[in-house]
């Protein structure tokens, strides 16, 4: 007798990337822009970021329809902690807060892989990285989504400190200006969108410093 | 309103169809400093007056905000108040998330008012000792209503509550037809006189008062004390008892432009009338 299978699946992936680098006064959040299912195209423009709060923003892959349930939540949760607290919430706080509600949800997950970035208190730049289920930590950069597997070697290749162990002893990384990181990203999306097939059409790129938010964008591959 | 034996349930009709507990707690209201509220086809303004109990507390909060489009000021019991902008502020929220758009107010103060019945049918409950200045802005234009204790809401061009409500209530009326057209400015100065009316004689300054607009294109949100005395200054609205002490104490910044403008321009009401 063997077990029955379910003949439906309540999830889907939209597939892309996102990346998000912290720096010592900026932060850097970029995703791309292509929304697939399978191997098709739904849309070239969808924007996969959200801001939760004045220096608070969110990158997610995954299914876009729990994103998008994820990102309402969010902002909910926010306007109360507005109303009781008259102030925005920090970005610790945030983070602490979607990994509470990812794992609400721990029997019936949020198809959603995410990477926060912002501002902390201090005014000092912070990426913090999650898995479905609300696993978090609070890092120098990272990345999420379809091309992640192409793009975190590079980045750890760029900007992950060396190893105590190596010989002969190296410097610890410098610390990146924000152009530089900026450039940075451009680079590894166009690496990523040659290899990946979900991953293309454009960046959108949301910089978040102590002057407020701005958004570019880059074009890429739209093969 | 004396004492009978009509008057210990709220579930008790008296012979004369009057439920006493109902009455009784819009005495309360009456009890509570002022609040006032005053609207023109695109702005509406709240106001109200800060008492505090003692010199040594701060006053008590009466103004909140609901949402961008919606604020809300109170007079009597303050608690209660709370507990009620609570409520309307998550429902607010929760109309948003399922519509993705701002609740009408005309909505919010219907389920208000049904909320406050519900307190006046039960045997285990009291009504709410809280009046209730709801201004909000939706796509049908600027709305001011007034929620009672009873259940009962009406709109309004303008209105007072809480104590000493009725001198502020002569002052609105007798310069209710101008403010549908008014200038957003207009409105706010208009408030700070008829919260003046309320003083009785007491020196108006920005730390006696508190005021809140909201607006096209402006979302909800209380003025801050040196703009509300600015404004006080500017259009020369001070107590009987004017000492040097109001003028200099606040330390304003330059006065902006406009607002000299159009107190000079418009044909604006003496304070002595």
């Amino acid at each position: 007798m063997t077990k029955q299978q379910a003949n439906w699946s309540p999830y889907d992936n939209n597939g892309g990337s996102c990346v998000a680098i912290a720096g010592a006064d900026y932060c850097v959040i970029a995703a791309d822009t292509r929304m697939s299912t399978g191997y098709n195209i739904l849309t070239r423009e969808y924007s996969k970021i959200c801001k939760l709060a004045d220096k608070c923003v969110m990158a997610s892959s995954g299914f876009q329809a729990d994103v998008k349930a994820l990102q309402k939540q969010l902002a909910a949760r926010h306007l109360i902690y507005q109303h009781q607290h008259n102030k925005q919430m920090s970005c610790p706080a945030m983070a602490q807060l979607l990994s509470n509600t990812l794992y609400y949800k721990r029997f019936f997950p949020y198809y959603s892989f995410n990477v926060l970035g912002g501002l902390d208190n201090e005014g000092k730049g912070c990426v913090f990285t999650y898995d479905a289920v609300g696993s978090y930590e609070k890092v120098g950069y990272s990345s999420q989504g379809s091309g992640s597997t192409l793009i975190t070697p590079f980045l750890d290749n760029q900007l992950k400190s060396p190893s105590p162990l190596l010989l002969p002893a190296q410097d610890a990384v410098t610390p990146l200006g924000e152009a530089e990181a900026i450039d940075l990203i451009k680079t590894v999306f166009a690496s990523a969108s040659e290899r990946d097939i979900y991953t293309g059409d454009k960046i959108e790129i949301v910089v978040v410093n102590a002057d407020g938010i701005r958004r570019e964008y880059m074009e890429l591959r739209k093969d | 309103m004396f004492r009978n034996q009509y008057d210990t349930d709220v579930t008790t009709w008296s012979p004369a169809g009057r439920l006493f507990q109902v009455e009784y707690a819009m005495e309360a209201v009456k009890q509570g400093s002022a609040a006032i509220g005053l609207r023109s086809k695109t702005h509406i303004v709240l106001g109200c007056v800060n008492k505090a109990n003692s010199e040594l507390s701060s006053h008590q909060k009466k103004i909140f905000k609901v949402d961008d489009h919606i604020g809300v000021a109170i007079a009597g019991l303050t608690a209660d108040g709370r507990v009620l902008s609570r409520y309307m502020r998550n429902e607010c929220i929760n109309y948003s998330f399922t519509y993705e758009s701002p609740l009408p107010v005309g909505r919010l103060v219907v389920q208000l008012a049904d909320k406050a019945q519900v307190c006046t049918q039960r045997s285990w409950k009291r009504p709410y000792g809280v009046g209730l200045l709801v201004a909000g802005l939706d796509e049908s234009g600027a709305h001011l209503y007034y929620n009672c204790p009873s259940g009962n809401y009406f709109e309004y061009q303008a209105f007072a509550i809480g104590s000493r409500s009725q001198a502020a209530k002569t002052y609105l009326e007798r310069r209710f037809e101008s403010f549908t057209d008014a200038s957003r400015d207009d409105l706010v100065k208009d408030a700070l006189m008829a919260i003046r009316e309320t003083l009785q004689g007491e020196t108006l300054k920005s730390s006696v008062c508190t005021i809140a607009v909201v607006g096209v294109g402006e979302p909800f949100h209380i003025l801050d004390q040196a703009t509300v005395q600015q404004m006080i200054d500017a259009f020369e609205i001070v107590g009987e008892q004017e000492g040097p002490a109001a003028a200099g104490q606040e330390a304003s910044a330059e006065p902006e432009p406009e607002q000299g403008g159009a107190a000079a321009g418009e044909g604006v009401a003496p304070m002595d009338i």
